[in-house]
Formats: C-alpha cells, structure tokens, sequence
C-alpha cells in the first residue's frame, strides 16, 4: 500500500466492484448454513445472515466503522467519523480509493462476520435477541478486532500481518462461535436424534457464491489493482483447490468415500486459510497452506460431534481455526520478495512469527470473552432461546410465521392487500 | 390381531420411535400426512397474502401386531406422542381380517412376528 494523495480511477473501479462481491457473500453464506440445519429452521437460518445485513450495516455506518478505522488508542479507535463524520471523496489514507468506498468494503466486512457468528447459534436462539446481539457484537468485538488489525491498533503497530481479516473476520467469528454455542446451550435433541443437513445443493451452492466473493474479499484487501491485490487473488484459487484435494484424501481415509458437505467445508476453510495471508506469501507457499489448513479443521469437526458442545454450523473449525493457521503460517513463510513488507521465520525474520502468534493468543482470547460475557448480560433482559416446544415445531412457523417449503394445502385466505375484507374460502383441497 | 394406527406431531416421530422400540414393537410403517383434529388454526403471511392453515402436518404411523401386543402398542404412543396440547393426535384400532409375509407366505400372527434373529 503506497500512500498517494489522490484518488486512483483503476483502483476505485476495481474497489468498486470487490466491495459487491464481498456483499454477496452474506446470502451465499446464508444459502450454505440454510442447507446445513433441518427443513423447519431454514427461513430461521438464512434471515439470520439477512438480519446482518441490516444491523451490522446500520451500526457500523453510526459508530462501527469509526471504533475501527479513526485515530484512537491501541485498543479501539476514536469517534472521529461517527455517522460517516468527515467521510467522503478524498481517498483515505494509505489508499488511493475514495473514503466513502473504503467505508462500504469494511461495511461488507463487518456484514459477513456477523452472520458468520450465528451459525453457532441456528435452530433454537430468538430471533429478536438476535437482532440485539448482532448490534452489540458487531461493535463491541467485529469493530475492536478490525481497530487491531486494521486500523492502526496494536497489533498492526506491533507489527502482526493481517492480510484480509484472519484475526477481525476469521478468528473473531471462530472464538465469539464458540462462546455463543457454550451460552445458548445445546439443541434439545442434539446428541439424542440425528440432526443432518436438509439440502446440501444449498450448502455446495452457498460454497461456490462464498469462493466466488472471496476474490473480491481477498483480492480487494490491497486496495488498488497492484500487485498485492494481484496475489491475494491468484492465491485465493490455489489454496482452497489445495484443501479440497486433501479433504478428499482425509475423507477416503476416514471413511473411504469423498462427500459433498465435506468438499463444501474445504472451499470454506481454504479460502479462510489464505485471507490473512493472500499477499503476503507466494504462490507455492499458498498451496502449502492450502494442504496444511485442512488438517486442525478436519480434525476439530470430527471431534467436535462427540462433546457437548453444539456449535451447530462449526464455524470455530471452518474459520476460528483455519483462520488461526493462516496467521501462523504466514509469520512462517511470509516473503519480502513477494509481498515488498516483511519476511517471515523461513527467511530469517523470526520477528514477524513473533508478532503472528501474539495475534493467535489475543484475538481468540478477546472474542471468546468478550462475546461469552456479552451474551450472559443479555440474558440478564432477555431470554435468549425458544421453548423446547418452539423449537421442536421449527423456527421458520414460530418466529417468522412463514415455512421455507409451504404447500399451500389446508391454507385459508384470509385478507389481500386487494382490499377483501373478512375471510374467503378459497384453496380448500 | 388388530391394525392400530396413530396420527401423531411431526416433532414426536422420534420418541414415538423410541417407545415403540422399547416397548418390543418392531414392525411399522409410517407415512406424513396433513390433517386437522380440532388444534388452533396457525396464521401465515406471505407478502400481503395472510392466510390461516386449516391442516397440520402430522405422522401417520401403521402397525399391525398380534392381541397380546394391543394395549403395549397404545401405552407407547401415549407415552411418545403426548405432549398435553390440543393436536396430539389419535390412535384408532381395528380388527385385522388376515396377514401375509409375502417372503415366506406365514400368515396372521407369525406374519406379523418379527423374525428373531
């Protein structure tokens, strides 16, 4: 990133459209884990990802994005650009792209992480305590980690490479997972009835649509069309075809059959593995990461299933862990050669590993924390999940009144917006 | 023999499945209906389409079994499907004219006696 004092029409063409492409990832990550719960929670499932969209846009455009990106001290930023104050055309600092389109790419950020958080939590929590939890998370944990990382925090003084969010978007969503998954408690047949995905075109769908917007993810987090934004996409096609190569062979290994919903958790964590790592490491080492990533993430998700544990959606192996590896093993193999900022351990820089590993101490530990913490005080106001009832009916009916698969038999109309007054009988089979 | 079959909640299927298991009941089918029986009618809206659904989905389970077998088949239900809401469900019993194994041909009360391995 070269500091340049005026706005790049290539670069904020391309920013443009990266920032697009990274929104879509929220309803492509809605269709994955809509397809991974049962046909009675699937509305549930993906309004969650759709509520993101709304909450995490609107507190981050008030006060979100200035905790993260505004001078402030080490640990959170200031309130310099609280409700988009002083955020406009002139590029903000460090990039040639016009603040205002700075603002939306992290916005996208901010988005896809808070609906990354609710897979843990699918199923059996409230709607409503929902809502509130994703406001207050995403300021509360989402814009503190992005200040460290991004915006000028510690970590980022300190040193830590952080390429496109393994600690804000990976790590943060991974750890905060777990934390929700201990408080909510376990599904009520979890453990007793098997729970198995109801759809897993969606879930393999919802993969392609998350793969396809990590190139603007990934690839945008250079902020330019040079030549880190160049790697960081390069290395988003090989590391993830790298982890779905050794996610076959540890399925054929296992279980001597290669399976859909474990392809689409590979193209997951591939794709996590490199986001903190897309511009800094070569093209080789990318596919070496690929091939290693796969390993703590397989093994978490088939240790997982036999605790007590219900993080439904296993977000902390798909993200918190890969994303954990990803920052670990670009302090390893980070070069200067290819990335013009740092080298890593292998090229002599132990330093850098140093820093890489202060970032996987901390960020787990703030957001299992702070998120465990958070949503005990909400339970305090309000309950968090439904009934056992409610929950065995299915969240689509009891929360939203509407069913993802309705056959319209048996139902009666009972008012249009044409006006009718009063029941009409019509559809009666 | 008799045939007894019992409508239940969608959600119940598994403790159902559960009791009829416990209770030495191996042999059944069951199919997914829709039916009303008296519930609450559930409110949906779609857009500004809001329409009352009349019929619940529920599970229709069929077994038939030998006399000794009648009031153990009914205790699981009960005992599986109650939940003490109206929409529970039935059972209704009726008395089986014959029945057939169609692998070996044994009719009646050894057709309808699970093979013991």
């Amino acid at each position: 990133m070269i500091a340049s004092a005026s706005v790049s029409a290539g670069d904020t063409a391309w920013m443009l459209a990266a920032t697009a492409l990274v929104l879509l990832m929220t309803p492509g990550l809605g269709l994955f884990y809509a397809g991974l719960v049962r046909s009675k929670n699937t509305l549930n499932t993906f309004m969650m990802s759709i509520a993101a969209l709304a909450v995490a846009t609107v507190m981050w455009a008030a006060v979100g994005y200035s905790l993260a990106f505004d001078h402030g001290n080490g640990f959170v930023g200031g309130l310099g650009h609280a409700f988009l104050k002083d955020v406009a055309f002139a590029p903000r600092a460090g990039t040639s792209i016009p603040q205002l389109l700075f603002f939306c790419f992290q916005a996208a950020f901010c988005i896809v992480t808070v609906a990354l958080v609710s897979g843990a939590v699918v199923e059996r929590m409230r709607f409503l305590p929902m809502l509130v939890f994703s406001a207050l998370w995403s300021v509360l944990v989402y814009s503190v980690l992005a200040h460290w990382a991004f915006g000028g925090g510690w970590l980022q003084a300190g040193g830590t490479l952080d390429f496109a969010g393994g600690v804000p978007v990976e790590m943060g969503s991974g750890f905060s997972a777990l934390a929700a998954a201990l408080v909510i408690g376990a599904r009520k047949d979890y453990g007793r009835q098997a729970l198995l995905p109801h759809n897993s075109v969606y879930v393999l769908l919802g993969a392609g649509l998350l793969w396809f917007g990590w190139f603007g993810f990934n690839g945008g987090s250079g902020f330019s069309t040079g030549h880190s934004s160049v790697l960081a996409f390069t290395n988003t096609l090989l590391t993830p075809a790298c982890t779905l190569l050794v996610w076959f062979g540890l399925d054929l290994l296992r279980q001597k059959r290669v399976t859909a919903i474990g392809a689409a958790t590979a193209i997951i964590v591939g794709c996590v593995g490199i986001t903190p790592a897309g511009g800094y490491i070569s093209p080789g080492w990318a596919m070496a990461l690929g091939a290693v990533a796969a390993l703590p993430s397989y093994a978490i998700i088939v240790w997982r299933p036999r605790t007590r544990i219900d993080e439904t959606l296993d977000v902390l192996a798909a993200h918190g862990m890969a994303g954990l590896t990803g920052i670990l093993f670009l302090g390893f193999v980070a070069q200067l050669s290819w990335n013009g900022v740092s080298d890593g351990l292998l090229y002599g820089n132990a330093h850098q590993l140093g820093w890489q590993a202060i970032a996987g101490l901390a960020a787990p530990a703030y957001a299992f924390t702070a998120t465990f913490v958070l949503l005990r005080l909400l339970a305090l106001v309000m309950p968090l999940r439904a009934t056992e009832h409610e929950e065995a009916l299915g969240m689509d009916v009891v929360q939203h009144g509407e069913q993802a698969y309705a056959s319209g038999e048996g139902a009666i109309l009972v008012s249009t917006e044409a006006g009718l007054d009063g029941p009409v009988a019509v559809a009666q089979p | 023999m008799k045939l007894v079959t019992a409508i239940v909640r969608p959600e119940k299927v598994n403790d159902v499945l559960e009791a009829l298991y416990r209770a030495d009941v191996r042999g059944m089918s069951m199919s997914r209906v829709q039916g009303h029986g008296g519930e609450l009618d559930r409110v949906e809206t779609y857009r500004g389409t809001t329409v009352k659904m009349e019929l619940s989905e529920k599970v229709r389970f069929e077994v038939a079994v030998s006399g000794d077998f009648v009031q153990s088949t009914i205790d699981a239900f009960c005992a599986g499907a109650r939940t003490g809401e109206v929409g529970d469900g039935k059972i209704f019993v009726v008395p089986l004219e014959q029945a057939v194994r169609i692998r070996t041909g044994e009719t009646d009360a050894s057709a309808v006696t699970p093979v013991k391995k």
